[in-house]
C-alpha cells in the first residue's frame, strides 16, 4: 500500500478511539471533535513527510488535547469568563507530555460515539454526515465530495448536527435496555443507508462514492466486533458484503445498471460471498431472527445460485413471507411479488401488485410501474408492458435507472 | 436528493414593488437563505437578470443562430433558482411555501437527476 494510502487507513481506524478518549477525559462532545479532526490533518501531513510516531495514539491524543484546550481557552478569552478556565484546562497541561508520551486509551467508545452521530435529535442526512466524520475519520471535504454537495454546505449540516446533540442534551454514555435496543436500530440503519450512497452510485461518480461502501462495511465490521453476538449486526455486515460482492457485475463499462437476471456470476466477488454466507448462517442458527438477517439470507440464496435459472426462489418467497411479518412494507411486498412471478407465474405476482395502487406513496412511484412492466412483459403482454416501462422512465430521478427502463421499452418494440 | 427551486415571476415584478415593500422583502429572503445555509441544505443558486439580456443560440444544421432576448415571450420569466438537498419532496415543498415569493409569484419544486440508480 503506497504511504499516503497506509497513512489514511490509520487515521481512519483511530478516529473514534482518539474522539471517546477525549470526550471521555473533558466532555464537550462539539469542540473535542473539531480538535480530533484538526489532529487528523495535522497528522496526515506530517506522517507521510517523516513517517508514522511509534505511538501513533498517543500523537494523536495530545495533539488533539492541545488543540482542545487551545480552543476553550480561546472561546473563554473571548468571553471573559476567565475563572471558568481552570476546569476546562486539561489536568497538567502546562507540562504536556511530548506526542508519543500518552498512553492509549484502554476502552474502545466507538459504540458511544456510533449512538451520539445516530442520535434520534439528527436528521438522517446529519446523522450520515456526523458519522462519516466523527466515527469514520473522514474529512468534511471528502464527505462532501461523496454526497455531491459544496464542502460548505457539508461544514454547517456537520456544525448543526453538533449543535442539536448539544440541545437535545445527549450524554457520552452507553444508554441502558431497551433504549439501547432502539437507538442501535438507529445506528443499523444510519449504515445501511451510508453503504447504499455508495453503492448505488453509477461509473460516473463511483472513484468518490464506492469509498462510502468501503466506510460502512468497515464501521459496521467494527461494529460486530464489538457486539459478536448481535445477530442484526451480523445480519447487516452479510447483506452488505453479498450485496457489494455483485458490485463488479451490476454496471456495465458505460454504467448502464445490468438486473440481476443479466449478470455475468463469475464477475462476482467470491471472498465476500463466503464471508457473507458464514456469517448469515452462524447469525441464523443461533440469534433472534430479524429484518436485516432476513434480507441477507435472501442474498445469499441469490449469491449461491451458479446462473440466474438455478435461483432457488420458493426459498426466497418464504424469507419475504418472513420478512413481511416484520412490519408490511410496499417495497417489501414488490419483491415477494417479483419472487412469487418466478414460482408460481408472472399473473400470481401481478395479482400481489393490486393493492398497493391504494397506497399513495407507491401509486407515484417508479418502482410500481417497472415491477409491473417486468411481470406484463414474463406474461408476454408487451404493449401494456411498454407503456408501463416508459411511465416508470419518466417517473425515476435516477439517470441509470431512466435509461434502462427505456432500453427495456425500446427491447419491446413496436410503437 | 436534490430538488432545484424555480422562480417564476413577470420581467421588473419585483422592480414595480414600492421600495418598502421591496425592502421588506429582501430581509425575509435573506433570513430564509441564512437559515437554509445554516442548516446545511441549501446546495446554491443564483438570481437571474432580465430576460431583455439573454442571448437565444440555436444550431440547425450546423449553421448557428444567435438571437437576442429569450426564447419566447411569456408571461412569465425564470427569474431565479436555488438548490436544496433534503430528503423529499414534501420537505422542499414546505421550503418554497416559506419563500416569499411563492406570495408574489410561482415557484416550481422539481427533483434533481441523480447519477445513482438500484438495479432492478
Amino acid at each position: 500500500m503506497r504511504t499516503e494510502a497506509r497513512v489514511e487507513d490509520l487515521l481512519r481506524r483511530l478516529a473514534p478511539r482518539i474522539l471517546g478518549a477525549l470526550v471521555r477525559r473533558y466532555g464537550h462532545f462539539d469542540a473535542c471533535e473539531d480538535a480530533v479532526q484538526e489532529a487528523l490533518l495535522a497528522a496526515a501531513v506530517q506522517w507521510r513527510d517523516r513517517g508514522v510516531p511509534e505511538s501513533p495514539e498517543g500523537w494523536l491524543i495530545t495533539v488533539a488535547s492541545r488543540r482542545l484546550a487551545d480552543q476553550l481557552r480561546s472561546e473563554q478569552a473571548r468571553r471573559r469568563r476567565e475563572d471558568a478556565v481552570a476546569v476546562m484546562t486539561p489536568p497538567g497541561d502546562a507540562v504536556a507530555p511530548a506526542p508519543g508520551d500518552e498512553p492509549p486509551p484502554e476502552r474502545d467508545d466507538t459504540l458511544t460515539l456510533l449512538l451520539l452521530c445516530c442520535h434520534p435529535a439528527l436528521s438522517p442526512a446529519s446523522q450520515l454526515a456526523l458519522t462519516l466524520r466523527a466515527v469514520g475519520g473522514l474529512t468534511t471535504a471528502e464527505i462532501a465530495r461523496a454526497f455531491l454537495v459544496p464542502e460548505a454546505t457539508m461544514a454547517q449540516r456537520i456544525s448543526r448536527a453538533k449543535q442539536s446533540i448539544r440541545d437535545a442534551g445527549a450524554r457520552f454514555e452507553l444508554p441502558a435496555e431497551p433504549e439501547l435496543g432502539e437507538r442501535m436500530r438507529v445506528v443499523l440503519h444510519v449504515l445501511y443507508l451510508i453503504f447504499n450512497e455508495g453503492y448505488t452510485a453509477s461509473s460516473g461518480t463511483e472513484l468518490q462514492r464506492a469509498d462510502l461502501t468501503r466506510e460502512a462495511i468497515r464501521l459496521t465490521r467494527a461494529v460486530h466486533a464489538l457486539l459478536p453476538d448481535d445477530g442484526e449486526v451480523a445480519g447487516m455486515l452479510a447483506l452488505m458484503l453479498l450485496t457489494d460482492a455483485r458490485r463488479p457485475a451490476r454496471s456495465g463499462p458505460d454504467g448502464a445498471l445490468i438486473p440481476l437476471a443479466e449478470q455475468d456470476r463469475r464477475r462476482w466477488d467470491a471472498e465476500s460471498i463466503r464471508e457473507g454466507v458464514a456469517l448469515i448462517t452462524a447469525a441464523l442458527a443461533r440469534a433472534p431472527l430479524g429484518p436485516y438477517q432476513l434480507q441477507a439470507a435472501i442474498a445469499a440464496v441469490h449469491a449461491e445460485a451458479e446462473r440466474a435459472e438455478d435461483t432457488d426462489w420458493p426459498q426466497i418467497v418464504a424469507l419475504y413471507r418472513l420478512l413481511e411479518r416484520f412490519g408490511p412494507n410496499p417495497m417489501v411486498t414488490l419483491n415477494v411479488a417479483v419472487a412469487v412471478a418466478m414460482v408460481d407465474g408472472p399473473q400470481a405476482g401481478l395479482e400481489l401488485l393490486a393493492p398497493l395502487d391504494a397506497d399513495a406513496l407507491m401509486a407515484r412511484s417508479h418502482r410500481l410501474d417497472a415491477v409491473r412492466a417486468h411481470l406484463l412483459e414474463m406474461a408476454g403482454e408487451h404493449a401494456a408492458a411498454r407503456a408501463r416501462y416508459r411511465r416508470a422512465a419518466r417517473r425515476t430521478t435516477s439517470i441509470p435507472e431512466q435509461r434502462y427502463l427505456e432500453a427495456r421499452a425500446a427491447r419491446l418494440g413496436g410503437s | 436528493m436534490k430538488y432545484v427551486l424555480l422562480i417564476y415571476s413577470s420581467p421588473n415584478a419585483f422592480q414595480a414593488l414600492p421600495e418598502e415593500e421591496r425592502r421588506a422583502l429582501m430581509t425575509e429572503f435573506e433570513a430564509l437563505n441564512k437559515e437554509l445555509e445554516e442548516s446545511g441544505v441549501y446546495v446554491g443558486g443564483e438570481g437571474l437578470a432580465d430576460p431583455v439580456n439573454s442571448k437565444t443560440v440555436r444550431v440547425r444544421g450546423g449553421v448557428p443562430a444567435i438571437t437576442d432576448g429569450p426564447f419566447a415571450e411569456a408571461k412569465e420569466q425564470l427569474a431565479g433558482y436555488y438548490i436544496v438537498d433534503v430528503e423529499n419532496i414534501e420537505r422542499a415543498t414546505e421550503i418554497a411555501l416559506r419563500d416569499p415569493a411563492a406570495r408574489l409569484w410561482a415557484i416550481e419544486v422539481r427533483p434533481v437527476m441523480d447519477e445513482s440508480g438500484l438495479e432492478m
